[in-house]
């Protein structure tokens, strides 16, 4: 068949190019602009290359706070994965307590990120705190305000409690997918508890846990708002992850060049790192197919 | 290897049960030999896999014993009771190589490495996968996992008894036929008391000695496939073996002749008064098309279906299907049927009675 040649329809695609554009590549090039130049208000711009991306990669303060991101994101991933898993394990597999489970699983997952913060922040007050208080009443040196040590222990005892619900229902679905004729079979082959969490419940799992890690590792990766309200990065720099430094350096600084080049490299960081975790799970989906 | 023995066995799946059809098995007595190959046979929902569950331990049931030999095992563990069991479904541990999963069985009671070396060499000989022993499972076709899982089931020498649930429905049809021999051949080689629960009537008639045939929650009949077809004890059993099934027709009985609809026909033995519920039961393959005797009959439809021909009519005011033997015409003067007198089975209430000798 003939086909009509009209370029025309080219407007039709207009509508979506002005939306995208409105909302993602403007706003994106202003901060690539703003990476690339140097500027002290009115609008005026002076050209500065690449000398913000060399001030940020070389810059001892951000390297301390990648540091710290890094051990943050792998101290949670290291509770939570296996917390999560052990919880979904020992869920009441149906009837009343297993829906009373999820429910009461879901409800850190519905509570505002600044809220679950304010809860922190008060319970953990040493004066008026009922954790803070308790844990001074039986006389432990407890204060996330000045010891660096108990402030982290705070972040990571708040986002454990936030988020390991999540990767627990992540799991229990992958276990409540699983047969119960592949328990039986490991019954009559007399497998122990563990070959069956190995060679059934760990593969038929994995699908969902490496979603649940993806999840986990990005939240945790751009994690803000909860450091923020309990320690607003302190005592000192000691609980300033990559956005809280982030914010300050582009709201509290004002430093927008520094800010943008630190942003779009942060950007960077996280897609590769997502595209690491697609390219793995798409592998493996393909050597699950049969040939 | 032992004789199974079932003692006033009944399971329901409810926790009080007060009604007999709150129970998924009623209550039942059966001995199974030592070394038999028994198929459970029955249509889906009698029960089979509930009883299979009980004899392998996945299953508590409700009341009775369950004996090994002279060992009272119903409350012994699955894997204290050393049975093998392959499912309907292909169950492999995907991350495991062919030959780890077959090793699996083995490995956890702590055998000799070398003995199982042996063993799942042998086993994969069997089910013909020697060439892919060190593959993993993952990502083989539904048929090779079957393969797998019926080889584990296999492996271990010593088991009491091997039960399979159904566990050819995912398996191609010509492959069905080579594996149903080979677990015959096995049957043969080593003796094992095997339990094969299936909804397929030619499955369960070549595979077993003995069938045993579940209606509703009870075994109906335990026969070979020969007593089935001649002498079912229940009406289920003679619409469910054969194909097309037993004629029943709604019948008096008075000594050595049943008055249907109409007519009468002679039986090949006299009956004295029965209660209830009144039947006599006539294979397709014992009725035979008549010019002039017996009941007359109107022919509805004729199916060549190869070996014979499948003859649809109406008789005594029902549907009524004769199977006439290949060669034989089927011409438009035939217009009566008479059935083999010694071949009926007269029932009351379902339940088959014996009559004396005419």
């Amino acid at each position: 068949m003939e086909k009509t040649v009209n370029q025309k329809a080219w407007f039709l695609v207009l509508p979506v190019l002005v939306i995208v554009a409105f909302s993602a590549i403007i706003p994106l090039m202003t901060v690539v602009n703003y990476a690339v130049n140097d500027t002290f208000g009115n609008n005026e711009f002076f050209w500065a290359g690449l000398e913000w991306f060399e001030e940020i990669v070389t810059s001892s303060r951000l390297h301390d706070a990648l540091g710290r991101q890094i051990l943050f994101t792998a101290i949670i991933l290291s509770i939570q994965i296996p917390l999560g898993i052990f919880i979904a394990l020992n869920m009441p597999k149906k009837g009343f307590w297993s829906s009373l489970c999820l429910v009461l699983m879901a409800l850190p997952l519905l509570i505002p990120f600044n809220v679950v913060g304010t809860i922190w922040q008060i319970f953990g007050r040493v004066d008026i705190g009922l954790l803070g208080h308790t844990l001074a009443a039986i006389g432990v040196d407890y204060n996330y305000t000045n010891d660096p040590l108990d402030a982290w222990i705070t972040v990571i005892v708040m986002d454990v409690w936030h988020w390991t619900s999540l990767v627990a229902l992540l799991a229990y679905a992958g276990l409540q997918s699983i047969p119960q004729a592949y328990y039986q079979a490991a019954r009559i082959d007399q497998a122990s508890r563990w070959a069956v969490f190995r060679y059934i419940e760990l593969p038929k799992m994995k699908g969902v846990l490496l979603i649940a890690i993806l999840l986990r590792f990005m939240d945790s990766f751009m994690i803000y708002t909860e450091p923020f309200v309990v320690t607003g990065g302190g005592p000192g720099n000691s609980t300033t992850f990559l956005s809280i430094d982030l914010v300050k350096m582009a709201i509290g600084q004002f430093d927008l060049g520094p800010a943008a080049a630190f942003s779009i490299m942060y950007f960077l960081v996280i897609l590769l790192v997502s595209w690491v975790f697609y390219t793995v799970m798409t592998n493996m989906d393909r050597e699950e197919e049969p040939r | 290897m032992a004789r199974i023995t079932l003692k006033n066995l009944a399971h329901s799946y409810y926790p009080n049960p007060t009604k007999d059809s709150d129970f998924a098995l009623k209550e039942m007595d059966h001995v199974w030999d030592d070394g038999g190959a028994y198929a459970l046979l029955g249509s889906s929902g009698c029960g089979k896999t509930t009883l299979l569950n009980i004899i392998s331990g996945l299953l508590r049931p409700s009341q009775g014993r369950v004996l090994f030999g002279d060992q009272d095992v119903t409350e012994a563990e699955t894997a204290a009771r050393n049975i093998a069991q392959v499912f309907q479904f292909p169950v492999v541990y995907d991350t495991m190589t062919v030959r780890d999963n077959l090793a699996f069985p083995l490995k956890n009671r702590g055998m000799d490495a070398a003995y199982i070396a042996s063993r799942v060499q042998a086993i994969a000989k069997m089910i013909g996968m020697e060439d892919r022993l060190d593959r993993k499972a993952k990502g083989l076709t539904a048929d090779a996992k079957q393969k797998i899982s019926l080889g584990r089931g296999m492996v271990r020498e010593d088991v009491n008894a091997i039960l399979f649930d159904e566990p050819l429905t995912v398996i191609d049809p010509h492959m069905k036929w080579e594996l149903r021999t080979q677990l015959k051949q096995l049957h043969r080689e080593f003796g094992h008391t095997m339990i094969y629960v299936t909804h397929d009537q030619t499955e369960a008639l070549t595979f077993a000695d003995k069938v045993v045939v579940m209606y509703d929650g009870r075994v109906v009949q335990m026969g070979t496939p020969e007593e089935l077809f001649e002498r079912p004890a229940h009406t289920f059993v003679g619409y469910f073996i054969g194909s097309p099934g037993m004629n029943l027709f709604e019948a008096k009985v008075d000594g050595n002749r049943a008055h249907l609809q109409g007519a009468s026909v002679p039986l090949g033995a006299a009956y004295g008064p029965i209660s209830g519920r009144t039947q006599i039961g006539i294979r397709p393959e014992y009725v035979v098309l008549t010019k002039d005797e017996g009941l007359p009959v109107t022919i509805r439809r004729v199916e060549d279906v190869g070996r014979h021909r499948l003859v649809r009519a109406e008789a005594a005011g029902q549907a009524l299907n004769i199977v006439v033997p290949e060669g034989m015409p089927v011409s438009a003067d035939l217009t009566h049927v008479s059935f083999v007198a010694d071949k009926i089975n007269v029932y009351a209430d379902d339940w088959r009675v014996e009559g004396r000798a005419a």
